[in-house]
């Protein structure tokens, strides 16, 4: 039996504002001890002002091999891009 | 047989278009045994690498050099569990790492089986430990497998805080008393070799070189690592009044680089293959803080196992 705790992934806030980051993971036994290990391991030179930890069992991620299934629809929609209306002369930064 | 030919393909094709590797990714079996390998190495390195600076914490001659060096420490530690996580997302375990480290399959920096005889071997360390490791790792900022350079991205971030502790702490030696000052100067005579070793084997004695650049888990080669370590060393070395301990080292015009006396090499493999004058030292004292430790892991998954028991039943 393995006395080996279970993977959590890691996640940072930088500043108030931004995007929580995936920065790695660590070995912890429960959330709150992932929480103490992850403000160790990751923030300590305040990185962080927000921390997230998930089981990383419970990530479900998309497999690049799926790609054409989650992608594929969006390269024929040119028009969803801005770039794709010429604008008159004289009209720039639209 | 195609469909493996296709998976090939599309490896080759995300290496030579500098696209990272990511742990789903499929990938080579070797490309996957030589990065458990280096990084795991690597990792090693960062925990070992801990025991000759831990050595001097009781002893340090003034309480900032002592929280200092305590702050370098624990980002060693943190460094090695970088480097772990990170070699984790190749399949293998915690357990499994450490348990090579412990039977001897796997390596560390061979530079930490020296002793740290002296504080001056301290300041050293940072300065031309740290600094050779710092060229090393800047270049593997931009190796193929994308948690390793990821990692590396954090870990260069607080190297250059190791190199200048030291590179500080050794120049004020430098310019003391004339004791201190040979202090100084006898602990860049020890370690300048065993750092210029740091970088491994010529290119052409390299085991696992050649494939690992093609495959650009490695950016830059043993010797050209070597030689950008040198060309930045030796003037920080003049700029502080000490000797780098080399009668052949003199700067080449013509190359534009610093030429250089030739390694020991027979001494190089004596402490690779385990007999370095710290080697036993090192590992018994891993081993030991590892069992040492058993308690607490067993007393923490007891606890977390009685708490969702009771508000599983
Ligand atoms: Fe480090
Ligand atoms: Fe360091």
């Amino acid at each position: 039996m393995s006395e080996l705790s279970p993977l959590f992934e890691v996640f940072l806030r930088g500043r108030r504002g931004l995007d929580h980051i995936h920065v790695g993971s660590l070995h912890a036994h429960d959330a709150g001890q992932a929480l103490e290990y992850a403000r160790d391991t990751y923030i300590r030179r305040s990185e962080g002002v927000s921390i997230w930890v998930v089981e990383s069992k419970d990530i479900h991620a998309s497999q690049e091999s799926d790609v054409a299934s989650f992608y594929d629809p969006m390269d024929d929609k040119a028009y969803r891009h801005a770039t794709h209306y010429t604008l008159p002369d004289g009209v720039d930064n639209m | 047989m195609a469909e493996a030919n296709d998976l090939v393909q599309a490896f080759d094709n995300k290496i030579h278009a500098e696209e990272k590797i990511e742990p789903k990714d499929w990938m080579p079996a070797g490309y996957r045994k030589n990065l458990i390998r280096q990084m795991s190495q690597h990792a090693h390195s960062e925990v070992i690498g801990m025991q000759p600076e831990g050595n001097w914490l009781t002893r340090a001659p003034t309480l900032e050099r002592k929280s200092v060096l305590l702050a370098k420490i624990q980002d060693e530690a943190g460094h090695g569990l970088y480097l772990y996580s990170a070699t984790e997302t190749l399949g293998i375990t915690r357990e499994e790492i450490v348990q090579a480290l412990h039977d001897g399959h796997a390596k560390y920096a061979s530079i930490f089986n020296y002793p740290s005889l002296t504080w001056a071997d301290i300041g050293t360390i940072g300065w031309i430990v740290d600094g050779a490791a710092i060229v090393n790792q800047v270049a593997l900022q931009r190796t193929s497998y994308g948690p390793y350079a990821r990692a590396m991205v954090r870990i260069c971030k607080e190297e250059s805080f190791h190199q200048r502790q030291g590179y500080e702490s050794v120049a004020v030696l430098a310019r003391g008393s004339a004791q201190q000052k040979a202090m100084a100067q006898d602990a860049l005579n020890r370690w300048w070799w065993p750092a210029l070793m740091m970088f491994g084997p010529h290119d052409a004695d390299s085991a696992h070189s050649a494939q690992s650049m093609l495959w650009k888990i490695k950016r830059k080669s043993n010797d050209e690592l070597r030689q950008s370590f040198v060309d930045q060393t030796v003037p920080q070395a003049e700029i502080i009044g000490l000797e780098i301990p080399d009668p052949d080292l003199k700067w080449n015009e013509q190359r534009q680089h610093y030429d250089f006396g030739e390694i020991d090499w027979d001494e190089f493999k004596q402490v690779i293959n385990g007999n370095g004058l710290c080697n036993r030292e090192r590992l018994a004292q891993h081993k030991q803080a590892h069992a040492n430790g058993a308690w607490v892991r067993a007393a923490v998954a007891a606890y977390v196992k009685g708490k969702t028991g009771e508000s599983g039943e």
